[in-house]
């Protein structure tokens, strides 16, 4: 798993989010632009594309990005 | 596998009946400001019917089921099965269904049963039902579920309040000789069943005057130990995942050919997730009727609710193939093909 890739899928679920914001040492869940509705997104992404079924504690327990892509990486 | 077919039953009829009262979302007292419409987009509820203090989830079954017997003109003594399908009993001693056997004047020959299930119940009750029916000796059953979800969470919690209405159904069930196979498939991930429940209540954590009292988890999430808790995320990622396996599973193993199926029905979770489950198994949206805009998610109520408040008419006048899908609570889900022809089909009942 790529975590370019990740972060690019995981950009697409912002509404208006510029690509080069996220980097995997950034704290999403502190973005003025995150909400739940977002996080819904995320996991639904993550569903997708990487057959991987995220928890509100994956999210919970997450502070950046990287943190999020190991969960998924681990479970792929 | 929990796959399973019944022979030899039909189902002839279902009502549904809600309360009078209504909860608008845009007005709830729970969000700041923009966040109701963002939370109706989002989730396509607009209003629930929401019981009162004055009115029991039995009431709305009871309504719901004298409708459906006297339209389908069955002689109370030919009932010979009732079961409640809910997590909001009367009592917690006995099972509703005893009471319910009482107040709907049944026969003492009637055999009754309690299933203490959520969202997944009507598809577990019907298929427990029907499985007692197939045999042949008891030949006409009553199936009565739904919900008080309103009144099992806690009004203050903006996590619960946008989301749930109330609503009880009467589906009438009959043993019919040569009637279409009804097609189950059933799952259970009991794991992680703290992604909705009630903590305190039960003989686990029984009521105590701590549990009463009134907590704040955060901004318009007040609420009590004995109110239902929802991790949303949790059971988001849990619907998009599962309800679309469990379809293709039933599909795959009784070969059926979803895109041939007249009706494919949803437990009404909310907007997102259904639109999500509905576009992985690639049916159209004009399959897929929802009541989630006046409703709300209504638990085991949602997919009979769903049949009754859009498609009443259409489900009196033709026959049809139907697949449903329920998934939620426990966690656990269910899913079932199945055939109506011309049932008894009333439009809703406002108690």
């Amino acid at each position: 798993m790529d975590i370019n890739q990740f972060i690019e899928n995981f950009t697409e679920q912002f509404d208006e989010l510029e690509a080069e914001v996220l980097k995997p040492e950034t704290k999403f869940k502190e973005l003025d632009e995150w909400s739940s509705l977002v996080a819904l997104s995320v996991i639904a992404m993550v569903d997708e594309e990487y057959d991987v079924t995220i928890k509100g504690d994956d999210i919970r327990n997450s502070d950046t990005v990287e943190d999020l892509f190991q969960i998924v990486k681990s479970r792929a | 596998m929990a796959y399973l077919s019944i022979q030899n039953v039909a189902i002839r009829g279902i009502a549904a009946c809600v309360p009078p009262a209504i909860d608008e979302n845009l007005t709830a007292p729970v969000f700041i400001e923009g966040e109701a419409e963002r939370v109706i987009a989002q989730t396509g509820i607009e209003r629930k019917h929401v019981l009162t203090d004055d009115i029991l989830v039995s009431d709305l079954y009871q309504r719901a089921a004298e409708e459906l017997i006297e339209r389908l003109g069955w002689e109370k003594d030919s009932i010979d099965a009732l079961c409640v399908v809910s997590l909001s009993p009367d009592y917690l001693e006995p099972p509703t269904a005893c009471i319910m056997q009482d107040r709907l004047g049944l026969p003492e020959s009637c055999l009754t049963l309690d299933m203490n299930q959520g969202c997944p119940g009507w598809v577990n009750g019907l298929a427990t039902l029907s499985s007692l029916l197939s045999n042949g000796s008891i030949l006409r059953g009553i199936l009565l579920n739904g919900d008080a979800s309103t009144l099992l969470s806690s009004s203050q919690d903006k996590e619960c309040r946008p989301l749930f209405g109330d609503a009880g159904i009467a589906t009438a069930i009959e043993y019919v000789a040569g009637a279409p196979e009804m097609q189950f498939e059933f799952g259970t991930r009991g794991k992680d069943f703290k992604a909705i429940w009630r903590e305190a209540g039960g003989l686990r954590a029984p009521i105590t005057e701590e549990s009463l009292q009134m907590k704040t988890y955060g901004e318009h999430v007040v609420r009590r130990d004995i109110d239902c808790v929802m991790d949303g995320m949790s059971v988001f990622a849990f619907g998009i995942s599962v309800a679309p396996k469990s379809v293709k599973s039933l599909c795959e193993h009784f070969s059926i050919d979803l895109e041939k199926t007249d009706k494919f029905l949803m437990h009404q979770a909310n907007q997102y997730m259904n639109s999500k489950i509905r576009k992985k198994l690639k049916v159209p949206e004009e399959k897929a009727p929802m009541c989630l805009k006046d409703y709300g998610n209504t638990s085991s109520a949602s997919i009979p609710l769903t049949m009754v408040t859009q498609c009443h008419e259409e489900y009196e006048e033709r026959r049809l193939d139907n697949v449903a899908c329920a998934f939620g609570v426990g966690l656990a889900w269910g899913s079932v093909h199945f055939v109506t022809d011309h049932i008894v089909c009333p439009e809703v009942i406002i108690y």
